[in-house]
């Protein structure tokens, strides 16, 4: 059988639905184009972060959707990731090696720790894993900013990357649209380039042989055990597949912002975000993470600003309008995803993907 | 079936042998301070500090950890509790500032006592309805509960920060209760003495319950083995649900407890002594109380004892503790369930 180069590339697993199809390729299609596109920073830093969390989240799928462990610990990888660029930049200077220098050191940290905290809390039991990442999540959240000579403390790290990803590098406009190509266009391209590449890999995991198992695990633990497969192992090695994939988030996240903090990598509300995200594309769907990045990050980039008009226009309602507006201001986003996050454990575990899939079977 | 059970009373079974090594541990800790410190009256101090928060911790834990123990239930929302009830003291204490601003022990606790009612009342209350709505329709299966329990647990933060506002409020302890009383050379503030009585009591009512009364029994026996109890006429989901409520009350008034104790309240507490207290149910091994109580303790002294001695240390502490005991017992102090 003959598979074509398509469907080798996202590893024989299509989105099984026409609607989904269409919603994909918009979204890849968009993303690939944003620089023609659109101008002005908001849009293109939109679509970058669209890009990173598309990894990130992927990651965390791979672990809750896939193995179905649930790790509190996913942005303290995806902080490890980018303090390591932060850190190698800062000291070694702005220059390719500095930037290999920082994704490996990343790396081997976060896969020792991964293996480390996964071994030693998968083998008893697993559901310690969910409490036991908490809690080393938090304690590396104070140690990131307490230790400030090395860290940056609270105001965390900026510093430059090569000179052929800062804005001031150009190498003239692009003759059709006149779009000029910067440091800040080519370093778009490389988070979109690497985290589509990323984002490959990880559906090549869960569809191969090794994803298999993962999902049996999910499935049916003692079965899986009972057929000869290493369940400790098989979890292990997906926790640190996970870690790894996160940091490599983590590093693009670094490279595009030239700053890395506690607050913008390692925050608790990141990962709540990312719970949210994951339930609401899909769990166990790959290309929910695509799906559900997408939504969340518009949503969260956009929607604010229109809770912020309807806020204010609540508080001009009589008697309720106070607590009406506080309850629709801005800041009580988080509120409303928590409930639309609630609602869709219950009624829809499967996501947005796994409802289009669904009305595609019916 | 009573009657067999009267019968057998005379020649009762030996009693199991206890084991007593877990609080060994403790005495350890609290022995081998000693040294560290060097200054008896620093060591009295901090000790003393030390028990008062393993007193406020166990309050909150040992509901938790019977929760899990009885219905296998994975609840990342207890924090929730804390929090609201903590909010709830400061606007009872709010109202009652004719009673907290004098220097009269008796008024102070006469206002201490009603917010800690009302705050356990209305986080009992309200864990009702949490249990009903939230988890109830996720019994069994773990991975729904750790993300639903935890969408509740973000949800009421929420509301917590409608209601009162996302800023910190200070909590001021009542006048009489602030200040410290000097015991030979040693200081020891007068509100950790309150902390430690109370703690005393709760885990003395607590002991009472679980080891003298039927409920008890069954609470026990329940942790053990939930399908044996079951099949033998007891509905455990409504002995659960009366767990679960006091637990969340327990969590309550461990909030007001702990905002006391910190002087202040902020709407993120919650999440924040959730970690102390799943580092303290993890290490007592989940659904023990008895291990609740030693890792309580253990937690509470190794935070102020290493906070004295290496400050830095004291970040990860607790971290460095429980990977030590689980080292030691990887099912925790006293495993309990064999699940």
């Amino acid at each position: 059988m003959r598979m074509s180069l398509a469907r080798s590339l996202i590893s024989g697993d299509g989105p099984r639905s026409r609607v989904l199809a269409v919603v994909l390729v918009v979204i890849v299609v968009t993303l690939a184009l944003v620089p023609f596109l659109f101008h002005g920073a908001r849009p293109i830093n939109v679509a970058a972060k669209i890009c990173i969390f598309t990894v990130l989240v992927g990651s965390f799928d791979l672990l809750l959707g896939y193995t179905g462990i649930i790790s509190f610990a996913q942005t303290m990888f995806f902080g490890i990731g980018a303090y390591g660029i932060a850190i190698s930049l800062t000291h070694l200077g702005p220059n390719a090696l500095a930037m290999f220098v920082g994704v490996a050191a990343a790396l081997l940290a976060s896969a020792v720790l991964s293996l480390v905290i996964g071994l030693f809390s998968l083998r008893v039991r697993a559901i310690f894993f969910a409490m036991i990442t908490l809690a080393v999540a938090q304690a590396f959240q104070t140690l990131a900013s307490q230790l400030s000579d090395f860290t940056g403390g609270e105001d965390g790290l900026s510093f430059s990357v090569p000179d052929v990803l800062t804005p001031a590098f150009s190498l003239g406009n692009f003759p059709l649209t006149n779009t000029n190509v910067d440091g800040k266009f080519l370093s778009y391209y490389l988070v979109f380039v690497v985290a589509a590449s990323l984002f490959l890999m990880l559906l090549r995991i869960v569809n191969s042989p090794f994803g298999r198992v993962l999902q049996a695990i999910r499935e049916n633990e003692f079965r899986a055990e009972s057929l000869g497969y290493r369940t400790v192992t098989y979890r292990a090695v997906s926790s640190m597949l996970s870690a790894m994939f996160a940091t490599l988030a983590g590093c693009l996240l670094a490279i595009w912002l030239r700053y890395n903090g506690p607050d913008t990598s390692l925050s608790f509300e990141i990962m709540v975000d990312l719970l949210l995200i994951v339930v609401i594309g899909g769990m166990g769907t790959m290309y929910g993470a695509v799906v559900g990045s997408t939504l969340f990050i518009l949503a969260q980039s956009y929607l604010q600003d229109l809770m912020r008009v309807v806020s204010d226009g609540a508080a001009h309602i009589p008697l309720a309008g106070r607590f009406l507006s506080a309850l629709l201001s801005a800041d009580r986003w988080l509120l409303w995803l928590g409930v639309l996050f609630v609602l869709s454990v219950y009624y829809f575990p499967a996501g947005v993907v796994g409802k289009l899939r669904a009305a595609r079977r019916a | 079936m009573n009657a067999n059970a009267s019968a057998s009373h005379s020649e009762a079974l030996p009693a199991a042998p206890r084991d007593w090594l877990p609080f060994g541990v403790v005495v350890g800790l609290v022995l081998v301070a000693l040294p560290l410190v060097g200054s008896p009256s620093t060591w009295v101090t901090l000790t003393v500090a030390g028990l008062a928060m393993g007193l406020i911790i166990f309050i909150i834990a040992s509901g938790l950890t019977l929760i899990f123990g009885l219905m296998d239930i994975l609840h990342f929302g207890h924090g929730l509790f804390i929090a609201l009830g903590a909010f709830i003291a400061t606007s009872v204490l709010g109202l009652m500032t004719d009673w907290t601003g004098q220097d009269n022990l008796l008024l102070n606790l006469a206002a201490i006592f009603p917010a800690m009612l009302v705050a356990m009342a209305v986080t009992g209350a309200v864990g009702m309805a949490f249990e009903r709505v939230i988890i109830r329709p996720v019994y069994g299966q773990h991975l729904k509960q750790i993300l639903i329990t935890m969408g509740g647990m973000i949800v009421g933060e929420e509301l917590i920060k409608v209601i009162w506002g996302p800023d910190t409020i200070p909590l001021p302890l009542p006048v009489g209760l602030r200040g410290s009383i000097i015991i030979g050379n040693a200081a020891i503030e007068r509100y950790r003495i309150v902390a430690v009585v109370i703690g005393l009591i709760v885990l003395g009512v607590m002991l009472w319950l679980l080891n003298r009364t039927k409920i008890g029994l069954l609470i026990r026996a329940g942790v053990q083995d939930r399908e044996m109890v079951e099949s033998l006429g007891y509905r455990i989901g409504r002995l659960f649900v009366a767990v679960f409520v006091s637990g969340s009350a327990l969590a309550g008034l461990g909030g007001v407890m702990w905002g006391l104790y910190q002087q202040s309240v902020v709407p993120q507490m919650g999440s924040q002594v959730n970690i102390l207290i799943f580092i303290v149910i993890i290490i007592g091994g989940l659904g023990s109380v008895g291990g609740c109580f030693a890792g309580a303790l253990l937690v509470g002294l190794m935070a102020n004892y290493t906070g004295f001695l290496v400050p830095k240390v004291a970040l990860i502490s607790n971290i460095l503790l429980m990977v030590a005991i689980l080292l030691w017992r990887p099912q925790g102090l006293y495993p309990v369930t064999r699940r």
